[in-house]
């Protein structure tokens, strides 16, 4: 069958069983939109700038197991749409973006609209493609598929000139692609398995962080199985939240920067860490000279063999894909009679029980203002631990990942790599679009919802009731938090004056806005709010200014040597 | 350490920079960097030349495996290996120093592949050391220009870089 280049990129949309394209025309690619407009099966969702389509791709595709599409023009199309990129890129979020390019004869002329995509690009995708033949954009696409969702995730750019898009040829869709330079490793060595296995049932304090690499992997079940089994504590990353049980007794919070108390010193004094689908990322473990000061054994499971002893020198290091390194270790957890250490266990959790004494999140319930922290446990309340919640970035992402409990993966979606401020909504709407049914919030701030705001018109025009809960301190807060803590109280540039009436610009845009200034109000708006099925309603809740998130590691400081609240000032 | 990292990548456009790309984004050293078609012209063969803590030379190992389009990464310099790099140097070749000249591109075992009554130019091969060597043995004032193409490298005996 001859079909044309913009025909065979829709085929091949169709073939991968894209439901949704997030997107915003131009130039050069009127033809793939005109033959997106010849068809049914794969929808459009017009945003309103391309960052917000990435963005939307990438929380489509967090909060599902499937791969995010955007479709944006050349020049500025892609320009926009780079920071969608590089977030995906940071938080291993499989992304295909397709970009219209300037025709073949026009590339390197600075023709009008024209960039390097490729070299743009290029360190933020896990690849990239220019398809200068039309007969390349079937097996590409199916390259771009592959990869975007194979190994470790990522985003895949696939830039297709106009005129390669116009041009025929014979259309097939490759059942299968071969890559001899790209094979992923799935299966983890099983001796190194088996080690692991033993080094567990022999430890005194093991201890288990998880990250993004469960969620992505699809590997809660089985992660929950063996901890459970192995009675010890978990800690789950800012990108593994939902990996394992928020409300479950095992769980002791977050690590890192902004981690629990009890979750940072057990992941400094156990004898035995299981690290799985985590990096020890410098927002995790702080100094990692500070961190490796206490002797114990580090497994480490990634299927990226780059993140292995990248920061921390491990012991057991397994590379392979988190579910199927999980189900072969309780395979052997299972078949070995050996059982862990109950004796050891005790003290151990006896410790851990001492550490979570300390009650790290305790803020002032009796404040006559709003605390940002009060509105996420209403939050979790009211829809009962149950809602999608993406977030911007800032203190109001560290409350909600400080006090909404995920009991689930992929509910919990949020900028973690890059810490993109404007991420929140866009991404939203993504998640909105997958789950039709389900509840979705927004925690944000003052400052980065304005950073997507546009999309307010996007949830107009496809109905998408999003809640967004706008913890409005009047401060780009962390910023003035940092301030605050190491830079003598100066605010340099962090008062967000001249802020709109955000109940009213919501209005603007068609939809409900709230205003809500007393902590008395707050439950009520919030039931108020998510009782509307199918109105996006925007709370702007008018919280402590001077709120700060706590407990706090300084930057490049160890991971125990927290600041627990403002008296330790 | 000084490491001679060798690898096969698709001979595709781009390929090289998103290797040379990889280097600089992650503040890896290059001190040179050679490419050119494999006898399978749809593989290039690279070496480069890095120096790094063991930690490092593992992370670009690794880093560099990651890239799609490579698809076999060596450390030669982990065992027998022969390194060999090309200099075409353009020398002043005038009165006395014409004959010392031709003396020395002979003590080199150098080919003087251009002649002019002003100048030669040398053609020399071997590992970096004596390509230096030979730099240092010449009067400085007489070189007039220099061009090397880097190391390239190649793994001793059985040790074979293919697929
Ligand atoms: C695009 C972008 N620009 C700048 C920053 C740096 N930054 C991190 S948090 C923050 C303040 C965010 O303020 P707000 O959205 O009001 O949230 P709050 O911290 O007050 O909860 C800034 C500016 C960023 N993360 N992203």
């Amino acid at each position: 069958m001859v079909l044309s280049g913009a025909e065979i990129v829709v085929r091949c949309l169709q073939e991968e069983k894209v439901e949704y394209v997030f997107g915003y025309p131009g130039g050069a690619v009127l033809y793939i939109y005109d033959e997106l407009f010849k068809q049914e099966k794969v929808r459009h969702v017009l945003v309103r700038h391309e960052q917000g389509a990435v963005h939307a791709a990438d929380g489509y595709a967090r909060s599902t197991d499937r791969v995010g599409v955007a479709l944006v023009t050349s020049g500025p199309g892609v320009t926009n749409a780079v920071t969608g990129i590089a977030t995906a890129y940071c938080d291993s979020s499989p992304v295909v973006v397709i970009s219209g390019q300037v025709p073949t004869a026009a590339i390197g002329q600075d023709a009008f609209q024209e960039v390097d995509t490729v070299g743009i690009t290029r360190p933020c995708v896990k690849h990239n493609f220019l398809v200068k033949d039309v007969r390349e954009i079937a097996p590409t696409l199916k390259k771009a598929f592959y990869l975007a969702k194979s190994g470790r995730p990522g985003p895949v750019v696939v830039d297709i000139p106009k005129d390669v898009s116009a041009k025929k040829c014979e259309y097939a869709y490759p059942k299968s692609i071969a890559m001899r330079s790209y094979n992923p490793v799935t299966k983890g060595h099983q001796g190194q398995i088996r080690k692991a296995v033993q080094l567990l049932l022999d430890a005194k304090r093991p201890m288990v962080y998880s990250g993004g690499g469960v969620i992505l992997s699809e590997a809660a079940e089985a992660l929950t199985r063996l901890v459970r089994s192995l009675g010890c504590p978990v800690t789950n990353t800012l990108m593994g939240l939902g990996g394992y049980p928020g409300t479950d007794g095992q769980f002791l919070g977050m690590p890192g920067m902004h981690g629990t108390y009890e979750a940072n010193m057990a992941m400094q004094y156990c004898d035995v860490l299981l690290a799985i689908g985590a990096r020890f990322d410098d927002r995790v473990i702080g100094d990692p000279a500070d961190f490796a000061r206490v002797a114990r054994k580090i497994i480490h499971v990634d299927i990226d063999p780059s993140s292995i002893s990248k920061r921390v020198k491990v012991d057991v290091p397994i590379v392979g894909s988190v579910s199927s390194v999980l189900e072969d270790m309780l395979k052997l957890l299972d078949e070995n009679p050996q059982r862990p250490d109950a004796a050891a266990l005790e003290p151990w959790w006896k410790q851990i029980a001492e550490w979570r004494g300390r009650d790290c999140l305790a803020y002032d319930r009796d404040a006559p203002v709003i605390k940002p922290q009060f509105v996420v446990e209403k939050l979790y309340e009211v829809t009962g631990g149950d809602a999608f919640v993406t977030t911007d970035v800032g203190q109001h992402q560290m409350w909600a990942a400080q006090f909404y409990k995920f009991d689930k993966p992929r509910h919990w979606v949020t900028s973690g790599g890059l810490g993109t401020m404007g991420f929140g909504l866009p991404a939203a709407m993504g998640v909105r679009i997958a789950h039709p049914d389900a509840q979705v919030a927004c925690v944000t701030g003052e400052s980065s919802i304005q950073m997507c705001i546009q999309e307010l018109s996007t949830c107009k025009q496809y109905r998408l009731p999003i809640k967004i809960v706008n913890l409005n301190n009047r401060y780009l807060g962390m910023v003035r938090q940092w301030q605050q803590l190491f830079h003598g109280n100066r605010y340099a540039e962090s008062y967000m004056d001249a802020l709109p009436d955000f109940a009213r610009l919501a209005e603007a845009y068609g939809h409900v806005g709230m205003r809500i200034d007393k902590p008395g109000d707050v439950e009520g708006a919030l039931r108020e709010a998510f009782k509307r099925r199918k109105d996006l309603v925007f709370l702007d809740f008018q919280t402590d200014q001077t709120e700060n998130v706590y407990p706090m590691v300084k930057g490049g400081k160890g991971l125990t040597d927290m600041i627990l609240s403002s008296e330790d000032l | 350490m000084r490491h001679v990292i060798s690898l096969l990548l698709e001979n595709e456009a781009g390929a090289l920079s998103r290797v040379s790309g990889l280097f600089s984004a992650r503040a890896y050293n290059i001190e040179s960097l050679t490419v050119a078609p494999t006898e399978d012209a749809s593989m290039s063969r690279m070496t480069i030349i890095t120096r790094g803590s063991d930690d490092v030379v593992e992370q670009i190992t690794k880093q560099l495996n990651k890239l799609v389009e490579v698809v076999k990464v060596v450390d030669l310099s982990e065992s027998g290996h022969l390194e060999r790099e090309l200099m075409l140097a353009k020398v002043r070749a005038v009165g006395k120093d014409r004959e010392e000249m031709k003396r020395m591109a002979d003590i080199f075992r150098g080919n003087i592949i251009d002649v002019t009554d002003s100048s030669y130019v040398v053609e020399l091969t071997g590992n970096s050391g004596k390509l230096d060597a030979f730099l240092g043995a010449i009067d400085a004032s007489l070189i007039l220009e220099t061009v090397r193409t880097g190391v390239c490298g190649i793994g001793r005996g059985d040790r074979i870089l293919k697929i």
